[in-house]
C-alpha cells in the first residue's frame, strides 16, 4: 500500500529520521531588541509580570502577563512591516497565506566572511559564486543566512553597537533583487536582529532587505538560532506567526525539519 | 570635636540585628504641619497673624492675643540654657541610642524649646537651630554648633536624623546617564563605602562606562527597572547590604496630551518611572526596613529624583509630568509606610536637565553636578524635599503659594 | 486684690491611705473603691451619705468623675474632676471646702486613685499632654526625669545648690519613711549611697527620682457640725493659694506660682513659715522641694544651701518635712501623689500619722505642684491647715 506523504513524515518523525531543530531564541527580558535612533519610537523588550504562582493571587495556578513588541525576540516580519509593503494584499500576519508558514529552506553559509568582517555585505556576485559551487537556489524557499551570529547572543557583539551604529552582516540591494525576483524566495531568515545589515541604513538603496522583501510580499525571520545545524538544502521551516489582527509581525516559535542521513 | 565614625565591621552572623524602632510618633495636627517645613530643611516657628508674637510648642491659637497662627521662617540663633544627658528611657528607640543629650534653649526668635543637642554643643553656647525630621517623619529641633566643628556630621545623635552617605552602601539605579555617574562620584566623595551602579543593559556600552567602572568603590550591577525579574534578582543579591537607594532612572520625552504625544513613550515612561519605582520599593524596602537601626551603616533612605513638573504638569512635557505626578503620589504612600520602620523617603525635585530630551527648552537647565550636590545635601540633612536648580526652586515656591495658579502657569 | 474669704464652717477629716504597691493589675476604679471602703470604715458613711465627690486620677481613662460616680454607686449633688496631678490634693480641698461652705454639699469625699500596671508608666507618658507629645517626649523620652534634670541643671548653677544639699533632703525623707510601715522604700539611705547612685538623666540620679506605684488617698470635707456628729477629728483651713502657668517668661523654671501668691497666703493665714510645725511639699524631685521652700518664704533662693545646711528635715528635726517619707520614699501613686502630702499633713495635726509623730504639731503647710505639660510644672497651690478638734 502506498503511504501518504504525511504518514511518511509521521514515521520519519517517530523514528527520528526527521528531526525537529529549534531555531528560536528564548524570550527573556534581557534579549536585545533592535535599536533605532532615539527620537524614533522604540521596540519594547519582552516583559513578564507574574499574575499568580500558587499563591494568594491564585492558589493552584501559575501564570504571567507578558508584553513585548511584535518584533521582539525570534520574530516574523510581515510585508506590512515596511512602507514598501503597505499596500499589498494580505500583508499583515493575520492575513498572510497559511501555506507560507511551512516552506523549504536553503542555507547560505557566510559565517567565515562574517567572522572576518562584521560588516560583510552579501552581494549578487557572491550568490552567483555560491550557486556555481552549490547549485542553483530553488524557488519558493526561505533563504537562511548562516552567520553564526546567534553564538554572540548574551554578548555586546550580538548587536555590535558602536558609535556609528550596529555592525552585522546582511545583503545589499543586488542580492535582494536577485533572491526575490530571480529565485522567488519565500523570505530571508537571519540570526541577526534584523534582516538588513547593521549599517544598511547607509546602503543605496537603504535597508534593502526590508525594502525589497516586504515590497514584494516576502517575509523576514530574525533572531534565529542554530542555522549551523541545517543542511544547505533539504530542510523545511515551520514558522507560524501569531494571528494578530493587522499585525506587522510576531514573535514565534520557529522549527526546522531536518532529514538525518541514514545510519 | 566629634570622634570620627569607625568603619563598620562586618556583621556577626550569629547576632540578631537591632530592630529598627522609631521615636514616639503621636503628634498634633499643628506639629504635623511643622513637619512639612522640616521636610524642606526650613527653620520655622508659628507667628501670630495679629500680634506677630512667635510661639512654641505648636499651638492652634496665639497665647498672647488668641490670633491665628502661621508658620514663618525664623532666625535660627539660640542659646543653650540647660543641658541633660538622658541615660534611661522607656522608649525602645531612645533606649537603643542612650545616652541621649537634650537641652533647653532660648531661641532668638523668642520662645523656649527643648531640643536635641549635637555633641559639640554645651550649656551657655550660642547655637544654630535646625528643624529636622526624626526617623518617624516627625519634626525635631536639633541644636548644631554655631561654627563647623571637626567631623561634625559623625555625631551619633545627628546621624539619627540624617542619611549621611559616609560608610554606607548605596545603590544608584541608573549609572548609564551622566547624572547617575555624577551622583555616584559625589557619594563616594562624601564617604560612601560602595556605590552599586545600576546598568539596565550591560550588553550596551554607554558614555563614561570605562571610567566610572574603573573607579574604586563602584560596583556595576545589572538592574533594569522595567523588568520585575531584574529588580527582584538584584534585591535578592543586595537586599541586606544596601543602606541607601537612589533612583536616578527617568524617561522623559517631549509631547503633549492630544497633540504631539506618543502613547508608546508614555507607556515606556510610566513603566520605568512609575512601575519601576514600585518594583524598586517592593524589591528593596522590606530588607531596608529591617535594618533601619543596624549600627553605623544602618539602612537609611530611599531617594527618588524626579521632575518638579509632577507638581503642576508641564506644557510640551505632559507625559513626563504625569509620570512624575504619579511618582510623587507613590512616594507619599511609601513615605507613610517607611515612617513606621525608620527609613527616610526623600524626593529630589529637578527642573529640566541639560540632556538630549530638553534641547528645545531655554536655560537655566540642571547639570549633573547640581543634581549630585542636591542628592548629597538631601542625604546629609535627611531632607525630604530638595530642589535641584533654580527652575525647581521657583516652581516649588510658587506651587506652595498657589498650586492652582502654578498649574495654569506651567501649562500654557 | 483683696484678701481671700475665710473658710468658715469647713472641717477636714478622715485622712485615708490605701497601702501602695509597686505594680497592680487592678484598675483606678478598683483603687478608688478601696479608698472609699477605707473612708467608710473610718467614718461609718455609706454611698448614700456622700453628697459630694471630688476625684483625681491619671489612669481612669476613658472614665472621668462621671463614670466613677456610677461605677461606685454614688449619687452626689456636687462633683468635680481634678486633673492637676501633683497639685490635685490642694485643689480638691479648695473646691470641696467652698462647696461645703456654700451648702452645695455637706459631705464631700475627695479621692485620688491610680493604678500602675506593667508599662502603664510609659503609656501615661506617651499620651500625657499635647505639648509633651509634640515637644518633650520625642526628645529622648526621658519622661519627667529629663525635664526635671534640665530644671535641676539650671537651678544648681543659678543658685549654687549642690547635689549634697539635695541629698540631705532625700536622706532626711528616707529617715522619715523608716517609721512609716506603708512606705515602699524601707531601707535606710546614706548620703554616700545618694551621691554614688547611678545617673538617670544628669544631674538627676536614682535617689532623686520617685518610684511610680499604685495606690489611693482620700479625705473628707464637711462641716464642723457633721464632723462632730461622726466623731471625727478635724482640721480647719487658714488659707489657700492656687496659680497656673506663672512666670511663663522664665527660660527654665526656677520658681513656681507660690512666689507670686505667697504673701496672700501668709497674710490670710495670719502666720508665717516659721509658725509651721511640719511642711508637706510636693516632692517628685528634690529640686522642687527646695524651690517650694524658697518660693513659700522659708528662705531666699541664693540662701538655700545655707538654709538646707542649717536645718534638720526629719520628724524630730528643726523643720519636719514630708514626714511620711514623701513620694521619694513612700512611692508616687499617680494623682494620689498629689493627695498624700495633704493626708500626711492632716494626720500630723490630727495626731494619727502613719509613722512617727511630730510632737506638738498643730499647723501644717501643704504644697502641691502639678502637671509638667511641657517643660515645667504648670499648677501650683498651697494650704495652711490648723487643728480644729481632736476626737
Amino acid at each position: 500500500m502506498t503511504r501518504s506523504p504525511l504518514t511518511l513524515l509521521a514515521e520519519a518523525l517517530a523514528d527520528r529520521t526527521v528531526e525537529c531543530i529549534d531555531l528560536t531564541n528564548t524570550l527573556s527580558p534581557d534579549f536585545p531588541v533592535i535599536v533605532l535612533p532615539a527620537e524614533f519610537g522604540q521596540c519594547a523588550p519582552f516583559r513578564m509580570e507574574k499574575v499568580s504562582r500558587y499563591d494568594d493571587n491564585g492558589p493552584a495556578w501559575y501564570w504571567n502577563n507578558i508584553s513585548m513588541n511584535e518584533h521582539t525576540g525570534t520574530h516574523f516580519d510581515a510585508p506590512a512591516h515596511w512602507v514598501t509593503g503597505k499596500d499589498l494584499p494580505s500583508n499583515t500576519v493575520d492575513a498572510v497565506p497559511t501555506q507560507d508558514f511551512v516552506a523549504p529552506v536553503v542555507v547560505i553559509d557566510i559565517s567565515k566572511e562574517a567572522a572576518a568582517d562584521a560588516d560583510f555585505v552579501l552581494t549578487r556576485a557572491f550568490l552567483e559564486d555560491w550557486e556555481a559551487q552549490h547549485g542553483e537556489i530553488p524557488k519558493r524557499h526561505w533563504i537562511a543566512l548562516r552567520t553564526d551570529w546567534y553564538k554572540r547572543v548574551g554578548t555586546p557583539e550580538y548587536l555590535n553597537l558602536k558609535e556609528d551604529g550596529t555592525h552585522s552582516p546582511g545583503p545589499d540591494g543586488s542580492a535582494m533583487e536577485f533572491l526575490v525576483h530571480e529565485r522567488d524566495c519565500v523570505g530571508l531568515a537571519v540570526e541577526t536582529v534584523g534582516t538588513d545589515a547593521g549599517q544598511a541604513f547607509h546602503f543605496n538603496p537603504p535597508l534593502p532587505a526590508h525594502s525589497i522583501l516586504h515590497g514584494n510580499g516576502r517575509y523576514g525571520l530574525q533572531c534565529l538560532t542554530n542555522l549551523d545545524k541545517l543542511p544547505t538544502f533539504g530542510a523545511m521551516i515551520v514558522a507560524c506567526p501569531l494571528k494578530i489582527e493587522g499585525g506587522s509581525g510576531s514573535p514565534l516559535r520557529v522549527i526546522a525539519l531536518v532529514e538525518r542521513a541514514p545510519a | 570635636m566629634t570622634e570620627p565614625l569607625p568603619t563598620p565591621k562586618r556583621k556577626d552572623p550569629l547576632g540578631r540585628s537591632t530592630l529598627g524602632h522609631v521615636p514616639p510618633g503621636l503628634r498634633s495636627r499643628a506639629a504635623t504641619e511643622m513637619a512639612t517645613y522640616a521636610a524642606q530643611g526650613r527653620f520655622v516657628l508659628q507667628s501670630c497673624d495679629r500680634c506677630r508674637s512667635v510661639t512654641y510648642p505648636p499651638r492652634d491659637r496665639c497665647p498672647t492675643c488668641w490670633g491665628t497662627l502661621t508658620w514663618v521662617d525664623q532666625d535660627s540663633g539660640a542659646r543653650v540654657e540647660a543641658v541633660t544627658t538622658i541615660r534611661h528611657s522607656t522608649d525602645n528607640f531612645f533606649r537603643n541610642h542612650m545616652p541621649w543629650r537634650i537641652g533647653t534653649v532660648r531661641l532668638d526668635a523668642g520662645p523656649v524649646a527643648i531640643v536635641h543637642l549635637h555633641g559639640d554643643v554645651h550649656q551657655g553656647d550660642r547655637v544654630r537651630m535646625t528643624l529636622r525630621l526624626d526617623r518617624g517623619g516627625n519634626p525635631a529641633l536639633f541644636a548644631m554648633p554655631k561654627e563647623e566643628t571637626p567631623n561634625m556630621q559623625d555625631d551619633p545623635q545627628l546621624r539619627c536624623f540624617t542619611a549621611h552617605p559616609k560608610h554606607r552602601r548605596i545603590l544608584v539605579t541608573d549609572g548609564r546617564s551622566a547624572i547617575g555617574q555624577a551622583i555616584a562620584r559625589a557619594l563616594l566623595k562624601a564617604g560612601a563605602q560602595t556605590v552599586f551602579l545600576g546598568d539596565a543593559d550591560p550588553l550596551m556600552r554607554y558614555p563614561g562606562k570605562a571610567e566610572i567602572e574603573a573607579q574604586e568603590g563602584i560596583e556595576p550591577v545589572s538592574l533594569n527597572m522595567t523588568d520585575s525579574g531584574s529588580v527582584q534578582e538584584l534585591a535578592a543579591q543586595l537586599g541586606g547590604r544596601v543602606d541607601i537607594v537612589i533612583n536616578t532612572a527617568c524617561f522623559v520625552r517631549p509631547g503633549g496630551v492630544a497633540f504631539g504625544a506618543k502613547l508608546s513613550d508614555l507607556q515606556a515612561g510610566f513603566d520605568l518611572g512609575v512601575l519601576g519605582l514600585v518594583r524598586l520599593a517592593q524589591g528593596f524596602a522590606p530588607a531596608m526596613s529591617a535594618r533601619s537601626d543596624d549600627g553605623v551603616n544602618s539602612a537609611a533612605a530611599f531617594l527618588d529624583i524626579l521632575p518638579v513638573s509632577g507638581l503642576s504638569g508641564q506644557f510640551g512635557y505632559a507625559g513626563a509630568a504625569a509620570s512624575a505626578a504619579a511618582r510623587l503620589s507613590l512616594l507619599s504612600g511609601l513615605r507613610g509606610e517607611m515612617q513606621q520602620t525608620g527609613i527616610r523617603v526623600l524626593s529630589v525635585l529637578t527642573g529640566p536637565v541639560d540632556d538630549d530630551w530638553h534641547q528645545d527648552l531655554p536655560q537655566p537647565k540642571v547639570v549633573p553636578g547640581q543634581l549630585a550636590r542636591a542628592v548629597v545635601h538631601a542625604l546629609t540633612e535627611g531632607q525630604e524635599f530638595t530642589c535641584a536648580g533654580d527652575v525647581a526652586k521657583d516652581l516649588f515656591a510658587r506651587w506652595q503659594a498657589n498650586p492652582l495658579l502654578t498649574m495654569r502657569e506651567e501649562n500654557r | 486684690m483683696g484678701l481671700q474669704s475665710p473658710y468658715e464652717g469647713v472641717a477636714i477629716c478622715a485622712p485615708t491611705t490605701v497601702p501602695y504597691v509597686r505594680f497592680s493589675p487592678e484598675s483606678a476604679h478598683w483603687w478608688a473603691g478601696a479608698a472609699l471602703q477605707s473612708l467608710a470604715q473610718t467614718t461609718g458613711l455609706g454611698p448614700a451619705d456622700i453628697d459630694g465627690f471630688c476625684f483625681a486620677s491619671f489612669s481612669a481613662a476613658p472614665d472621668t468623675v462621671v463614670g466613677m460616680v456610677q461605677h461606685l454607686g454614688l449619687s452626689p449633688r456636687w462633683m468635680d474632676h481634678i486633673p492637676t496631678g501633683g497639685a490635685s490634693g490642694v485643689m480638691a480641698l479648695r473646691r470641696a471646702a467652698r462647696a461645703v461652705q456654700c451648702g452645695d454639699a455637706e459631705v464631700v469625699a475627695c479621692v485620688a486613685a491610680d493604678t500602675n500596671q506593667i508599662d502603664s508608666y510609659r503609656q501615661t507618658l506617651a499620651g500625657f499632654s499635647r505639648f509633651s507629645q509634640d515637644a518633650t517626649y520625642p526628645y529622648g523620652f526621658g519622661g519627667p526625669n529629663a525635664t526635671f534634670a534640665l530644671i535641676t541643671d539650671n537651678f544648681m548653677r543659678q543658685f549654687g545648690v549642690t547635689r549634697e544639699a539635695f541629698g540631705k533632703l532625700c536622706v532626711a525623707q528616707r529617715k522619715n519613711a523608716l517609721s512609716n510601715p506603708l512606705a515602699l522604700m524601707n531601707k535606710p539611705l546614706s548620703l554616700d549611697q545618694y551621691m554614688s547612685a547611678r545617673p538617670i538623666s544628669d544631674p538627676v540620679h536614682l535617689f532623686d527620682c520617685v518610684m511610680p506605684c499604685a495606690g489611693a488617698e482620700a479625705f473628707l470635707v464637711t462641716t464642723p457640725k457633721k464632723a462632730e456628729e461622726l466623731g471625727l477629728s478635724s482640721a480647719r483651713i487658714l488659707a489657700t493659694i492656687e496659680r497656673h502657668n506663672a512666670f511663663a517668661e522664665d527660660s527654665v523654671q526656677f520658681r513656681g506660682g507660690w512666689e507670686r501668691d505667697r504673701e496672700a497666703l501668709w497674710q490670710r493665714a495670719g502666720c508665717r513659715p516659721e509658725d509651721m510645725h511640719c511642711v508637706q511639699v510636693y516632692d517628685d524631685y528634690p529640686v522642687i522641694v527646695a524651690m517650694q521652700l524658697a518660693d513659700l518664704g522659708f528662705c531666699e533662693k541664693p540662701d538655700l544651701s545655707d538654709f538646707i545646711a542649717a536645718n534638720e528635715f526629719t520628724i524630730s528635726g528643726s523643720l519636719p518635712l514630708n514626714t511620711n517619707g514623701g513620694q521619694l520614699s513612700a512611692g508616687q501613686a499617680g494623682a494620689a501623689g498629689g493627695f498624700q502630702n495633704l493626708t500626711e499633713g492632716l494626720r500630723q495635726i490630727l495626731r494619727c500619722p502613719l509613722g512617727d509623730r511630730v510632737q506638738g504639731a498643730e499647723r501644717a503647710l501643704v504644697s502641691g505642684f502639678g502637671l509638667v505639660n511641657y517643660d515645667r510644672g504648670v499648677c501650683t497651690g498651697a494650704v495652711v491647715l490648723e487643728r480644729q478638734a481632736l476626737r
